[in-house]
C-alpha cells in the first residue's frame, strides 16, 4: 500500500540535513549514508551518495530520472554470480 | 466493420466488448466511453449508426492513450528504469519478476520456457 499523500516524502532527517547544508554552501562531496529507506528529494539531484548495501557502500550518482525511487532501489543487496556448470552464459 | 482507433475493427459483438479489442480499453472504459456517447452497452456494433461510431471515435481520441501510443509509453517507463538501473530496471533486464515474487520455482511467465540444465555429474564411486 503506498504511503499517504498528507504525509509528504519520508527522508531520513540526518540525510536531508546533510543534503540541505550541502545545497546551502555549494559543495560536492559523497555523502556516506545508511538510509536506504529515504526517498530521493529533487534537491538530491547531482550529489554523490554512498550506499550502504548490508556489506559495502555502492556510489551512486543521483540523476533526475531518480526522483521518486528510494536510495536503496540503487544498491543492490544480493549479488548472483550464476550456477554451477553453467559456463555458457555470457558474462555481464 | 467499424474501425476505431486505427487498426481495430472488432463487429458482430456487443459494443462494451467489442471495444475492449482496442489496446489499452478494457470493460470499465469501454463502459465509460459507451456511457459518454450514449450508446447502449448491449448493442452490437454492427447496429451503430455512423454518427453514433463517430462520437465514439472522438472520444476515445481526445480522451484516451490507446494502442501504438500507449504502447510506447509503457515501453519508455520499462527503458527509463532500466537506464536509471534501479532493481525494477535491473530485474526487467534480466528477465526476472519484478515484485519480489519467488523464483526458485514458477515465474515461468517472466522466465519463458524451461531450460533444463544437464545433470553434470554421476557419483562417483
Amino acid at each position: 500500500m503506498a504511503r499517504s499523500l498528507k504525509k509528504g516524502p519520508y527522508i531520513e532527517h540526518h540525510l536531508k540535513k546533510k543534503v540541505d547544508a550541502m545545497n546551502a554552501s555549494g559543495k560536492k562531496a559523497v555523502i556516506k549514508t545508511w538510509s536506504r529507506r529515504s526517498m530521493i528529494s529533487p534537491d538530491f539531484v547531482g550529489h554523490n551518495f554512498a550506499v550502504h548495501n548490508g556489506n559495502k557502500f555502492i556510489p551512486i550518482y543521483v540523476t533526475e530520472n531518480m526522483v521518486g525511487h528510494r536510495l536503496g532501489e540503487f544498491a543492490p543487496t544480493r549479488n548472483f554470480r550464476g550456477h554451477v556448470g553453467k559456463k555458457d552464459k555470457k558474462k555481464k | 466493420m467499424a474501425r476505431i482507433a486505427g487498426v481495430d475493427i472488432p463487429n458482430k459483438k456487443r459494443g462494451e466488448i467489442a471495444l475492449t479489442y482496442i489496446y489499452g480499453i478494457g470493460r470499465s472504459s469501454a463502459r465509460k466511453i459507451l456511457e459518454k456517447a450514449g450508446v447502449d452497452f448491449d448493442k452490437k456494433v454492427g447496429e451503430w449508426t455512423d454518427e453514433e461510431a463517430n462520437t465514439i471515435r472522438n472520444i476515445i481520441n481526445s480522451e484516451y492513450k490507446v494502442e501504438g501510443a500507449l504502447k510506447s509509453e509503457v515501453q519508455l517507463s520499462i527503458k527509463r528504469l532500466m537506464d536509471i538501473a534501479c532493481y525494477r530496471g535491473i530485474r526487467h533486464r534480466k528477465g526476472l519478476p519484478l515484485r519480489g515474487q519467488r523464483t526458485r520455482t514458477n515465474a515461468r511467465t517472466r522466465k519463458g520456457k524451461r531450460k533444463t540444465v544437464a545433470n553434470k555429474k554421476k557419483a562417483t564411486k
